[in-house]
């Protein structure tokens, strides 16, 4: 952890007050430190120093050291009570720089049937803002990150201008699914990182450490704690390890007027602020506005349509692997560099479906190694045999929005504070169930295609989450309907603003950081006219 | 498969002590070891050479050399693990004495491979604050194998010139075979 800190004291009236050091409030903050504004930034979670990023790449290959980031404690704690359990803090980081420290950084723009599921085909809800108001945002968005892209990608929507670094070449392992997709009609393309196929805005190149996913230790992988430093650099205020507790307004209930938040000595402070930018992430940003009831909102801030942590989704995986019998080489890089889209905007099946390949199928040796139950000779011949020949095809489904997946308060249990934890109610629905097995039968003919020895499936049954939160404050035009305006201001209150994935009326299937970021550079600007 | 002290520069690059270990070791070869050995006492050292000969594949040579540099790199800047390794090493050579009443370090192969495994070290999970097989297997045993497997000289044994942990750039993973030995693992 990074030198502490030592001053956590509020600062004078600020601008606006962001709740939330991840890229969703980081950007934010440096856009609208660089405009000019006072901006003051509270995070739940410590600094992490960069200087300890290797010692954490030992800590995760190495069984026996706990806690890389520090998730799991009093401070984190919560409850389920769905159908389906949601290993919440293997989903989310608390630090400035959020979960992107822990983050892959894979970041695709949404597509255009994203934003209009209800007119084209009747399910789910459509988007306020179509692809059009989102894409020069998009190409800010990609700049905000780095990301090393190419314009391959015959599915992706319309651009107008080139990524800003060159796309990771395709692997080894591509090359081999790349013959049997096209024998099967699946065209595939390149993967769009956020993390620097060389040098960008004074961070390193990638080094391939392969351990981006949960730590890079060259800084090439984008975390937002660039954007952190941007915002400090701009004058910005940034105070760690100061969970917020709940934000107070005036007496009309229409502004909010200081977020109160708590620091390791145990003291309360009180920052006052012209505008508040809620972005603690999907779930706690439901949380703190139901921890922030009053008079005024007796079912939490913001709430008046009681739509405040309904409508909860996330990304369901599907997966398949197996071996052949030729070397795949994988497990030298911890990213993708292949995908296909060819299955997403189509109607079998209708959720969309993105598939990815591998780089890192099978075990790598060095973590084996460190498992196993033998040594010597003995310790290489089993390292011999499972390594060289796996594959595997992975994927994101989508799931349409179910107001009974939700995130409540769990009055019962509390955390370091006192304050009660979030409740996570999640469920996969029929339809996702059934575009998961597609997705299967899709990753299935792929390997058999190859010849490959199907050795496991991920299927409906055995699926997880990807930790993409959405949907827990939808954005709308109508205030029955959803809790923020197109611009991501509460419709309840005049200079209260939303953040982050739990805007997306819908998620499609593609990882959300990019659209985060999209609309937190929209954000800021909006903010920057009404400031 | 000859280990060498660039190995285990490989090693230590993996882990973070290349850069102020690394360079100097390369750079001058004469005056090697000198500051950063005194940091291990030498019948540690010695004690993990002898263990490394046993966990090690037969293939290994130059164990020795490796061993040293790699762990003198290794804890050169951090306390607390070296003093893990150094108790643990002094715990197990005492349990060589107990049990055999001759240090660790002049215990033949497959006496020392024995009592490794009389103590379980081979199945208990690694534990740094654990008893002696669990920290045995932390301070001694993982921190040989991660040595080994995360640098390129364990991984192509393997299979793999660029294992994870080891900063071997962005080429690797587009081959379609591993690259010859003589090329610069990164
Ligand atoms: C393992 C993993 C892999 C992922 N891979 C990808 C990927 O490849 N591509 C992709 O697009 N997305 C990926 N994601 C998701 C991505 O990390 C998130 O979408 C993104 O970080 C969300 O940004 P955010 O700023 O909204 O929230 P977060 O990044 O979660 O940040 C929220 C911040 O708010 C702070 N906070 C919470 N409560 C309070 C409070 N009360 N007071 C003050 N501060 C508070 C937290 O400490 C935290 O720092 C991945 C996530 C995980 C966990
Ligand atoms: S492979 Fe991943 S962890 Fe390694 S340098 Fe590249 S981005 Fe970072």
């Amino acid at each position: 952890m990074a030198e502490e800190s030592s001053d956590r004291t509020p600062a004078p009236r600020a601008d606006v007050c962001v709740v939330g050091a991840g890229p969703a409030g980081a950007i934010v903050a440096a856009r609208l430190a660089e405009a000019g504004h006072d901006v003051v930034v509270l995070d739940a979670g410590p600094r992490f120093d960069l200087a300890d990023r290797e010692a954490q790449l030992d800590a995760h290959l190495r069984p026996g050291v706990n806690g890389l980031w520090d998730m799991g404690g009093e401070r984190d704690a919560y409850a389920t009570d769905g159908p389906r359990d949601y290993p919440l803090n293997a989903a989310r980081v608390k630090g400035v720089g959020g979960s992107t420290l822990h983050w892959q950084g894979m970041v695709m723009r949404l597509h255009e049937r994203d934003f209009e599921l209800r007119s084209r085909h009747s399910v789910g809800t459509d988007w306020p803002i179509d692809y059009a108001d989102l894409r020069p945002y998009y190409a800010a968005a990609e700049r905000e990150l780095g990301v090393a892209g190419a314009d391959d990608n015959p599915f992706a929507p319309p651009r107008e201008e080139p990524f800003p670094l060159p796309a990771f070449p395709p692997s080894h392992s591509d090359a081999i699914f790349a013959e049997a997709c096209e024998s099967l009609g699946l065209p595939t393309h390149s993967v769009p990182n956020a993390r620097n196929s060389e040098p960008y805005d004074g961070a390193a190149g990638c080094a391939g450490y392969g351990t981006c996913k949960p730590v890079c230790p060259s800084g090439a992988k984008y975390t937002a704690e660039r954007h952190i430093a941007r915002a400090e650099a701009a004058g910005a205020r940034v105070i760690d390890r100061a969970p917020v507790q709940r934000l107070v307004h005036d007496d009309a209930g229409r502004r909010v007027e200081a977020a109160v938040y708590a620091t390791p000595d145990g003291t309360e402070h009180r920052q006052a602020a012209r505008s508040v930018v809620l972005a603690c992430g999907g779930v706690e940003n439901v949380r703190l506005l139901l921890l922030s009831d009053s008079e005024a909102y007796p079912d939490g801030l913001a709430n008046s349509s009681g739509l405040v942590g309904r409508h909860f989704m996330d990304h369901c995986f599907a997966g398949a692997g197996g071996r052949i019998d030729r070397p795949t080489r994988q497990n030298h890089v911890g990213f993708n560099t292949t995908e296909c889209h060819a299955l997403y905007d189509g109607t079998d099946p209708l959720p969309g479906v993105k598939l990815e390949f591998l780089n890192y199928a099978g075990p790598s040796p060095v973590t084996q190694a460190l498992g196993a139950d033998d040594w010597g000779d003995a310790l290489l011949d089993d390292l011999r045999d499972a390594y060289g020949t796996h594959l595997a095809v992975g994927g994101l489904v989508e799931q349409f929005p179910n107001a009974e997946n939700r995130i409540t308060l769990d009055r019962s249990t509390t955390d370091d504070h006192g304050n009660p934890v979030p409740k996570v109610r999640w469920s996969v629905g029929p339809r996702t169930r059934a575009a998961i097995e597609r997705a299967n039968e899709v990753q299935v003919a792929v390997l058999e295609e190859l010849g490959a020895e199907v050795d496991w499936v991920v299927g409906p049954d055995a699926t997880g989450p990807a930790f993409h939160h959405m949907g827990t404050t939808r954005m709308g035009t109508d205030p029955a309907e959803s809790v923020v305006a197109p611009d991501c201001r509460t419709h309840d209150l005049d200079n209260l603003w939303i953040a982050g994935s739990s805007v997306f009326p819908t998620g499609g299937a593609m990882n959300p950081t990019l659209t985060i970021a999209a609309l937190s550079c929209r954000l800021a600007d909006r903010l920057d006219g009404w400031l | 498969m000859d280990l060498t002290r660039r190995d285990a520069v490989a090693a230590l690059a993996a882990t973070g002590g290349a850069v102020a270990v690394g360079r100097a070791f390369l750079d001058s070869p004469s005056t090697e070891s000198a500051a950063a050995d005194a940091a291990v006492p030498e019948n540690a050292l010695a004690s993990l050479v002898a263990v490394a000969e046993v966990v090690y594949p037969d293939a290994a040579t130059g164990v020795g050399d490796f061993v040293e540099t790699y762990v003198a790199g290794r804890v050169a800047d951090d306390d607390a693990r070296r003093a893990g390794v150094v108790e643990t090493a002094a715990a197990l050579d005492a349990t060589a004495r107990d049990w055999f009443e001759t240090p660790l370090t002049d215990l033949d192969p497959e006496t020392l491979d024995g009592m490794l495994r009389d103590l379980r070290v081979d199945v208990s999970d690694p534990d740094p604050d654990g008893g002696l097989p669990g920290r045995v297997r932390f301070y001694v045993v993982n921190e040989l194998l991660y040595a080994f497997y995360a640098s390129p000289t364990g991984g192509r044994l393997v299979g793999i010139e660029n294992p994870a942990g080891h900063p071997g750039g962005v080429e690797s993973y587009r081959q379609a075979e591993m690259s010859s030995e003589t090329e610069d693992d990164g």
